[in-house]
């Protein structure tokens, strides 16, 4: 018997992100992640060294969390679309303090107020910075609950290891949708990396200041740079992808998270009817995998990107094949779920009319 | 393989627990399953539904839009998805609550008086077991085992007696379709 | 003579989506009730919230323009500063006013602006499924205060409008409850005179009304009046907080 439960999506997220050593939990409900605050309400309850707040809203929640990772805690903060907008200020705080974080987005159907039903509107701000000021997000984007689990521990590990807020880009339908899924052994709190800049006390040492002003422009040029060179070697170092059926394909559906079960879905039934159709799935959203994309140029004729939205990741495919090939685009925006029949249609059609 | 099946009812019927036992039977059986209760304004009115998928292969959608199975347990519930059911598919109705049958000739129509065998073995809140226990019989999505560990497993913790009584009541479900077949 | 029962014409005929016991249902009529008698329906605008009467539009037969959450006392400052004469009115739960929305309506009252606030006060996040509201009293069971609200980590109730009071510009402010008949006819009566208040450009005016959620709270309707009576009241006493008459 295998030690797999079935569980939620949020609350596979907060199990694992405690196993992470997540001690630190600020956050607003809003539907469709409310599940996830009140699992870490409840776990943290009970533990005497973690901290659960209920912030008055989603600035206060992300300023909460800069004020514990300062602290050297392993802080999260989760939202949906709306109240993920109000976070992009201390967001770009995080990112130009250099402080690590994790920031759930369970995407909802947006602009404004929109609805509760699962979307991908929020790529260009999460991928892009979102915040003011010249900075980018370490966004990894699971599919299934077991990702959810691995990706929450691997969130925890980029932030601490490149001291940058990461962000976790799920939507409202995985949040809510169980699946089984196996949960690693909790890290051992004392066995992670010290943090030799947190501000805790200058007790035996020279005080520290964690800030953002930097008013000389050569100075603020300077983090700049740093904050550049830094996610130059996070682009180099973590882009990370799924290919599906890709060795032998003509065709490739390029798409993420929900989408791509839908898109994997769709992949299988237009092989039965024998077309050479494969999935490339990215992992990491930002830094985007773009050199194992262009790679398959070398035998895929076109490629097609499905989004549940109105195309914006399709930017990031163009970017990547750099004209070498035609790109399409399949959209449905406003939280619609598309059948893995109607994106398998999609998928063939575009195949014949290239054929023909 | 790959079955869709929505449970759907009104609060207080069990019908999410019907859903979870089902899914987590399943799960023993190492197949890929998913679960999506329905959430926010849609739970509104006192209505609860779920769906979920069993399937040999890598689930791409846990929604299903023409599910093979429906379960029905109250009226709203038949006329909400009657025509959503796979042609050739199955619709299950507790016919304790249903007294009509939907308008359509292409799927099969299992009834089950669920209140009533509930009420007879003693124990009115397990009629969705009794209910889980006729879909099983019938489609045989998950083995019976599978049913019976996957009872304790989401009762873990609850009272002896009430794991004994939801698996006797997925037994009732099972003898009724015997009987009737 | 005149129709109790009929509805006002401030009131679309829509069935209400609430849910059996909740004020909401009771407030929307009184509100407009109070249009109607002021004559001033076809010149007043509703700032509906984020919150279960985030459908308000449906039933308010009044122009409205949704705020984002927490933000209608400023989307409605901005609205009436351009139509000074019009009658602009926002509709607030206890989240959305006196959490997300405090810094907002501190300084929309600071600045004495002429809008009417409709602050329903339940004691919970209706619309997000019964979380800690900012009004939650202590020891009150929420999804996110197991065991109930607990001081030293979760705070205390606010009480918005005492805060509210102290703002030089605010000029009425009342607490009433509908869970009783008689409470209902005070609210009636302190709606229409914080309509009144901007109508006779005093400056900011707000009624709290104490109003039953059965379904977060987990009781019957019944239940839930008596608690809002028996044990509510206690913590946010019915009063007129400030009249600068
Ligand atoms: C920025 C943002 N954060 C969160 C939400 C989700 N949300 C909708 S209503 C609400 C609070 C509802 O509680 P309350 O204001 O007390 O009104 P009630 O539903 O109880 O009437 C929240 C948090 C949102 N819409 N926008
Ligand atoms: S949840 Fe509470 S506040 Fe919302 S409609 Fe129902 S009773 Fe009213």
């Amino acid at each position: 018997m295998s030690g797999k439960t079935l569980m939620r999506g949020t609350h596979v997220l907060g199990e694992a992100a405690i196993r992470a050593g997540c001690r630190a939990y600020f956050g607003y409900p809003i539907t469709p992640q409310n599940e996830l605050p009140e699992y870490m309400a409840s776990k943290f309850a009970k533990m005497d060294d973690a901290v659960f707040v209920q912030a008055e809203s989603e600035i206060a929640s992300i300023n909460m969390v800069i004020g514990a990772a300062a602290a050297g805690a392993r802080a999260m903060t989760s939202s949906s679309s709306p109240g993920i907008s109000l976070k992009q200020e201390g967001i770009s705080y995080l990112a130009a303090m250099e402080l690590p974080a994790v920031i759930v987005n369970m995407m909802r159907g947006g602009p404004g107020l929109g609805n509760i039903a699962p979307a991908q509107g929020d790529y260009f701000q999460a991928t892009r910075g979102g915040g003011h000021g010249d900075y980018r997000v370490i966004t990894l984007a699971p599919a299934y609950g077991q990702e959810i689990a691995d990706m929450a521990r691997q969130a925890f590990d980029l932030a601490d290891h490149y001291k940058t807020p990461v962000m976790i880009l799920g939507d409202g339908m995985m949040g809510q949708m169980m699946e089984p899924v196996e949960f690693p052994d909790p890290v051992d709190l004392a066995t992670l990396p010290r943090k030799e800049w947190i501000v805790n006390g200058s007790k035996g040492r020279a005080s520290r200041t964690i800030l953002s002003l930097w008013l000389d422009p050569p100075k603020e040029e300077e983090l700049n740079w740093r904050l550049a060179r830094k996610y130059e070697m996070i682009s180099e170092d973590i882009p990370d992808q799924e290919m599906y059926l890709t060795d032998d394909a003509e065709f490739v559906i390029v798409a993420y998270g929900t989408a791509a079960r839908i898109a994997k879905g769709a992949v299988h039934r237009v092989r039965e009817s024998g077309m050479k159709v494969g999935l490339y799935r990215p992992k990491t959203l930002w830094p985007y995998p773009s050199k194992a994309l262009k790679g398959l140029c070398e035998h895929v004729r076109e490629f097609l990107v499905f989004e549940m939205s109105m195309g914006q990741m399709v930017e990031d495919v163009r970017l990547a094949i750099e004209g070498q090939r035609k790109v399409s685009f399949y959209g449905r925006p406003g939280g619609v779920v598309s059948t893995p029949e109607e994106v398998a249609a999609i998928l063939s059609s575009a195949y014949n009319s290239k054929t023909n | 393989m790959s079955l869709k099946i929505i449970f759907s009812g009104f609060g207080g019927q069990g019908v999410l627990m019907m859903g979870y036992v089902l899914a987590v039977a399943g799960m023993k059986e190492d197949k890929h399953v998913t679960f999506l209760p329905a959430y926010g304004a849609e739970v509104r009115g006192g209505t609860a539904n779920c769906t979920v998928v069993v399937s040999d292969e890598e689930i791409a959608s846990p929604i299903a839009s023409s599910p093979e199975f429906v379960v029905a347990m109250n009226y709203p519930s038949m006329i909400k998805y009657q025509n959503m059911v796979k042609s050739g598919g199955t619709m299950f109705l507790n016919s304790d609550l249903i007294t009509e049958v939907p308008a359509r000739e292409d799927i099969n129509v299992i009834k089950v008086p669920a209140n009533t065998l509930a009420h007879e073995m003693g124990s009115d809140r397990s009629l969705n077991m009794v209910m889980l226990g006729a879909v099983r019989e019938i489609t045989d999505i998950v083995s019976g085992k599978s049913i019976s560990l996957a009872i304790e497993t989401v009762l873990e913790g609850k009272k002896q007696k009430l794991v004994d009584m939801n698996q006797k009541a997925v037994t009732v479900g099972v003898d009724f379709i015997l009987g009737s077949k | 003579m005149k129709k109790i029962f009929s509805r006002p014409e401030s009131l679309k005929d829509n069935p209400f989506h609430y849910c059996p016991g909740c004020g909401h249902s009771i407030i929307h009529r009184l509100v407009s009730e109070v249009i109607d008698e002021l004559g001033i329906k076809d010149r007043t605008i509703g700032v509906p919230p984020a919150g279960c009467a985030v459908l308000a539009y449906n039933y308010f037969d009044v122009d409205m323009c949704e705020a984002p959450h927490g933000r209608a006392a400023a989307v409605a400052t901005g609205m009436k500063r351009i139509l000074k004469d019009r009658v602009v009115f926002t509709y607030q739960g206890d989240g959305d006013i006196a959490a997300i929305g405090t810094a907002e309506t501190i300084h929309a009252a600071n600045r004495g602006e002429r809008i009417t606030a409709i602050f329903v006060n339940n004691a919970v996040y209706g619309m997000t499924g019964g979380q800690m509201a900012p009004t939650t009293l202590v020891g009150q069971e929420s999804t996110t205060t197991p065991g109930g609200r607990l001081p030293v980590r979760d705070g205390y109730p606010l009480d918005l409008s005492a805060m509210l009071g102290l703002a030089a510009g605010s000029a009425y402010i009342e607490r009433t409850t509908v869970s009783n008949p008689k409470g209902i006819m005070r609210t009636k009566k302190a709606i229409k005179k914080a309509f009144e208040t901007q109508l006779e450009d005093k400056g900011f005016a707000l009624v709290e009304i104490l109003s039953p959620c059965p379904t977060n709270w987990k009781m019957s309707p019944k239940d839930a009046a008596r608690w809002v009576d028996e044990t509510m009241t206690k913590i946010f006493p019915l009063k007129v907080i400030k009249d600068v008459a």
